[in-house]
């Protein structure tokens, strides 16, 4: 492993019942995050290739964390998201360097195809520092079911030179959605968009 | 009685806190179930009801939580319990828990008493076996409050079979996000495989637990 991990943590948020009504199927999303040690943590570095590099191996590991804790196969993923947060010590370019050259190609791996791309938040907090992980529908971006957040939150971390990495899957949409839009069986999944 | 809305696990490996990265890694597990609070928003005597219909949501749970952390039972050391009790309900909505929690996760690792017996608050005279005739004979440590949505909350965690074994004694943070609404409860569930990473106070170890009294 190229990153030094402290913690690695899987959850998954299973919704049965959404005012009154019945959830059918149950919806469910897994967050699957890791503490990381930065290893440009209290210094300027031109250079991000070490943070890109921990990104590709954290998209495949947590994206398969996610799949492996929701016991579905790949293909049967929905939507997805990222999200990173930065210690003190740390800049928001890192988190940037860790989601966005390299971690998408993996993750698309895990969850089979992934044509649409991956929403993302980053930010930089101190520990217990709560993230909204953006989602959304793996191969076709405009499907409004879909747009949705999952929170993510280490009670511990980040330590100031440290990062929470974060990846979120789901085999489902909101548990109740009626705003109209785009719909999943409608999908072409081809330009990622719709 | 029972309406179970949500359920959160929540499963964690902490290899190190910056001392030596431990060779396996301590798996934390939490699980959460987020259920209608059927005495929310007035005061109702007799509430003992829900504490016998939560019984088997307890027995799911411990079951749900142990494959969640994807260990066998023989390989979880500590335990604990908890509840946040939504705005329109009370503490005591959560002590409902004590029971139902607390035996489900015990007779999962291998407990043999005889739960009715607490249920009705009359367990008799502790065992006092010669050596380890069953497991999980430590007390269930647990933590309660009333919260709002999103609130957390510490559990502790002990040694299964000895409350004092120092090693042992831990806390993880737990909650789940969007609950309780004012009339919902969140009744936790929580486990570990073993003692904190770097456990170096001293103390009662696990390895020499004696009396088998749940203490020591």
């Amino acid at each position: 492993m190229l990153a030094k991990i402290r913690k690695l943590i899987v959850q998954v948020d299973e919704t049965r019942i959404e005012m009154g009504r019945p959830v059918t199927p149950p919806t469910r999303r897994a967050l699957a995050m890791a503490v990381i040690e930065n290893p440009f943590a209290g210094r300027y570095e031109e250079k991000l290739d070490a943070l890109i590099a921990i990104g590709e191996e954290l998209g495949g590991l947590l994206g398969d964390k996610c799949v492996a804790a929701l016991g579905i196969a790949p293909g049967e993923a929905q939507s997805y998201g990222k999200a990173a947060i930065v210690g003190e010590a740390g800049e928001l370019e890192h988190a940037a360097a860790i989601l966005h050259p390299k971690l998408g190609a993996p993750l698309r791996k895990a969850v089979e195809n992934g044509a649409a791309l991956v929403p993302s938040a980053k930010k930089r907090g101190g520990l217990g520092c709560a993230i909204d992980v953006p989602l959304g529908h793996k191969d076709a971006a405009f499907v409004r079911s879909h747009f949705d957040a999952m929170e993510a939150r280490v009670s511990d971390a980040p330590r100031a030179n440290e990062i929470v990495v974060c990846v979120v899957v789901t085999d489902s949409g909101r548990p109740l959605p009626r705003i109209g839009g785009l719909q999943a069986h409608e999908i072409k999944g081809e330009d990622g968009l719709r | 009685m029972i309406e179970i809305l949500r359920v959160f696990t929540h499963v964690e490996d902490i290899h190190h806190e910056f001392g030596p990265v431990a060779a396996t890694p301590l798996r934390r597990g939490a699980i959460g179930a987020v259920l209608t609070n059927p005495f929310a928003g007035r005061y109702v005597q007799d509430i003992l009801p829900m504490m016998e219909a939560l019984q088997p949501v307890g027995i799911d749970m411990a079951q749900q939580l142990r494959a969640a952390m994807d260990v066998p039972v023989e390989r979880i050391e500590s335990y604990g319990k908890g509840a946040i009790v939504g705005a329109n309900g009370e503490l005591e909505h959560g002590a409902l828990w004590h029971v139902p929690g607390g035996y489900a996760m015990r007779e999962l690792l291998g407990w043999k008493g005889d739960r009715n017996a607490y249920v009705a608050g009359k367990p008799g005279a502790a065992p006092t076996p010669a050596g380890q005739t069953q497991n999980a004979l430590a007390i269930v440590p647990s933590t309660k409050k009333v919260g709002g949505p999103g609130a957390t909350l510490d559990v502790p965690l002990t040694h299964i079979n000895a409350s004092y074994v120092r090693g042992h004694f831990d806390a993880i943070e737990v909650r789940v996000p969007g609950a309780p609404l004012p009339d919902e409860i969140v009744f936790f569930l929580v486990m570990s495989t073993g003692a904190r990473v770097h456990s170096r106070v001293g103390g009662l170890k696990a390895e020499d637990i004696s009396k088998w009294d749940g203490l020591r």
